[in-house]
């Protein structure tokens, strides 16, 4: 905990500098500069690592022309973004096409300011965190729609609804999958939710039955609710144009990947919160390395994990993914709920394991056998116009 | 169940993430400008005049006969003829090109100049690292840089240049005995001359 202690000590020096009327405006900047500044770097990072790791997992070496072994590989890409011609359609709602990527970008910063990093640094602790985090994540499907409606054009329009169509359909298990955390612990503030889990690896949410499953749930849906592989259809740019992106260049279309990336590690930041022990240490003889670095580490291994997913799986098609969200995601996230309210309601203990833990496996299990004998989950069969000729 | 088959991809694809780092048959990335594949023994890009000996202008082998500047089907070929002539291998004054340009932008590798050449003079080169600055001036290749020596063209197409060596030797025996058999001929021819010349003396002595 020195380490917080030491943060906030610098923090409260130098606000203590300022003029008194600067205060106050003095202190939520300088609770902002950190999360803004580390969270706006680790993007960069993660930019290379997730084309490192692409290139490995398809077995060729990443960028490794820039600098040592492409590290600078961010910069370049920083600086050719930069240089684009910045290009506004002619018919463009100009404020609006402006605001949509700037408030994108503050919809996902936002979400951050909620996050516990540590002990006692948390740049806004309040008592409905985690609604407030939720609330700001909704706002980022207006800045999407926003861009697609103020580029006047019908393709970006069209990217926009499909975008908003799938991340309005996930954000019911997100919240959902969440839910169960919150009626566990008894709260809203994040801090609480952490302090829940503060007795080291074995009260970690993620390890009881109804956490375990949340957390899956929680972090396909996260998949989806930041456009990440396999649930990128508003970009797929590979098959369609960039959605509510195509009107954008230039700096304005970095700042789209930006709030992507940082929306990224708001969510991962949250799911290391809700389920994986926060900033805790999971041992507490290991309570010494400050909490920020755990949390990062967290953070860092689920972001892995995003890339990890990304370079294995296809994307799905809009209507699998509609149908993977109603059928299959909110059933799971419904049973869930109902497993932690067992576990609430026998208080823990072996009796609530049992009985939550094998209301989990009996759905799972069964809720995907019923699922798989229905067409869509099954293997595909093939009807050839030849042998549909000869039945007739 | 659902969630296995993403379970086996995910496997999957670690085993590539940590095999690309030990295994080098996974890894079968060559970073070019540094690491360089030898090219294949019948690659051929573009043409490239041989000469023989160390100096490429006595030694060139081209006489601007002209033959392939016609036949080259883009015409990339340019070639002027020098006044002077110079001896080739086989002693006969020949002519020499003053210019032989190839416009290698306009090259397309056919070959041709190479087939109707009767001076084993033009032959295809393996080299592709033609990029430059400038548009033109660096594309057309002049003289000079074109000519290249028969070693060179030993070390990238031995057969080919085995063969073209074989070719000249033997143009080189068949001229030697024709020479030759001029040699004798006249010799002949001069000895018959000879003996003719003696016999009307001696039938104009008798007659005398």
């Amino acid at each position: 905990m020195w380490f917080e202690e030491l943060l906030i000590a610098i923090k409260h020096y130098l606000v203590l500098q300022m003029p008194g009327s600067l205060q106050p405006v003095g202190s939520a900047f300088l609770s902002c500069l950190p999360i803004m500044t580390s969270f706006g770097g680790l993007f960069a990072l993660a930019t290379l690592l997730e084309r490192k790791m692409l290139g490995r997992i398809q077995n060729r070496y990443g960028p490794n022309r820039v600098g040592p072994g492409g590290l600078l590989q961010p910069v370049a890409d920083g600086i050719k973004m930069l240089t684009k011609e910045d290009i506004v359609p002619k018919n463009a709602d100009h404020l609006i096409h402006f605001l949509a990527p700037l408030g994108l970008l503050v919809s996902a910063m936002l979400g951050l300011s909620v996050i516990p990093f540590g002990h006692r640094l948390i740049a806004l602790d309040i008592e409905t965190g985690i609604l407030f985090f939720f609330a700001v994540g909704a706002a980022s499907e207006l800045a999407i729609f926003m861009a697609g409606w103020g580029s006047r054009n019908k393709y970006a329009l069209l990217g926009a609804l499909r975008a908003i169509a799938q991340m309005i359909s996930y954000e019911i298990p997100l919240i959902l999958s969440a839910l169960s955390v919150l009626m566990v612990v008894g709260s809203l503030s994040l801090s609480d939710v952490v302090q829940a889990q503060s007795g080291g690896i074995h009260t970690w949410h993620i390890f009881t039955p109804w956490g375990f499953l949340g957390c899956i749930l929680f972090l396909i849906s996260t998949l989806a609710e930041i456009n990440r592989s396999p649930f990128d259809i508003p970009e797929a740019e590979s098959e369609l144009i960039a959605g509510h992106m195509t009107e954008y260049s230039g700096f304005k279309y970095a700042l789209f990947f930006m709030a992507e990336g940082v929306a990224m590690f708001a969510m991962c930041a949250l799911t290391a919160t809700l389920f994986l022990g926060g900033y805790h240490a999971p041992f507490p003889i290991l309570s010494f390395i400050p909490g920020p670095v755990w949390l990062f580490g967290k953070l860092t291994s689920l972001v892995l994990l995003f890339i990890w997913i990304r370079g294995t799986m296809p994307r799905l098609r809009a209507d699998q993914l509609m149908e993977f969200a109603w059928k299959f995601m909110l059933p799971m996230s419904v049973v869930n709920l109902i497993a932690a309210g067992i576990w609430v309601a026998l208080d823990g203990g072996v009796a609530a394991w049992i009985s939550s833990g094998l209301l989990n496996f009996v759905a799972y299990f069964g809720w995907s056998r019923i699922l798989s004998q229905a067409s869509r989950f099954s293997p595909r069969t093939y009807r050839y116009a030849e042998e549909a000729g000869v039945s007739e | 169940m659902i969630g296995k088959g993403i379970l086996k991809g995910m496997v999957e694809t670690a085993r590539n993430l940590t095999g690309s780092f030990h295994d080098p048959d996974r890894l079968t990335t060559v970073e070019y400008p540094e690491q360089k594949i030898p090219a294949k023994e019948n690659a051929r890009n573009f043409p490239f005049l041989i000469y023989d000996g160390d100096d490429w202008e006595t030694g060139l082998r081209c006489v601007s006969c002209q033959i392939c500047e016609k036949e080259c089907p883009p015409q990339c070929i340019y070639i002027e003829k020098d006044k002077e002539k110079k001896p080739d291998f086989l002693g006969k004054m020949q002519m020499q090109p003053k210019i032989f340009d190839i416009d290698v932008s306009v090259c397309m590798g056919c070959q041709i100049c190479v087939e109707v050449c009767p001076f084993e003079s033009i032959r295809m080169d393996n080299d592709f690292e033609y990029a430059g600055s400038d548009r033109f001036k660096s594309l057309l290749l002049t003289k000079d840089q074109l000519a290249k020596s028969n070693k060179y063209y030993h070390s990238i197409h031995p057969t080919e240049a085995q063969e073209t060596d074989e070719i000249r030797v033997q143009k080189r025996e068949d001229h030697l005995a024709k020479e030759k058999a001029k040699a004798e001929k006249l010799a002949k021819a001069k000895k018959e001359a000879a003996s003719k010349a003696a016999l009307s003396k001696a039938e104009t002595a008798k007659e005398e």
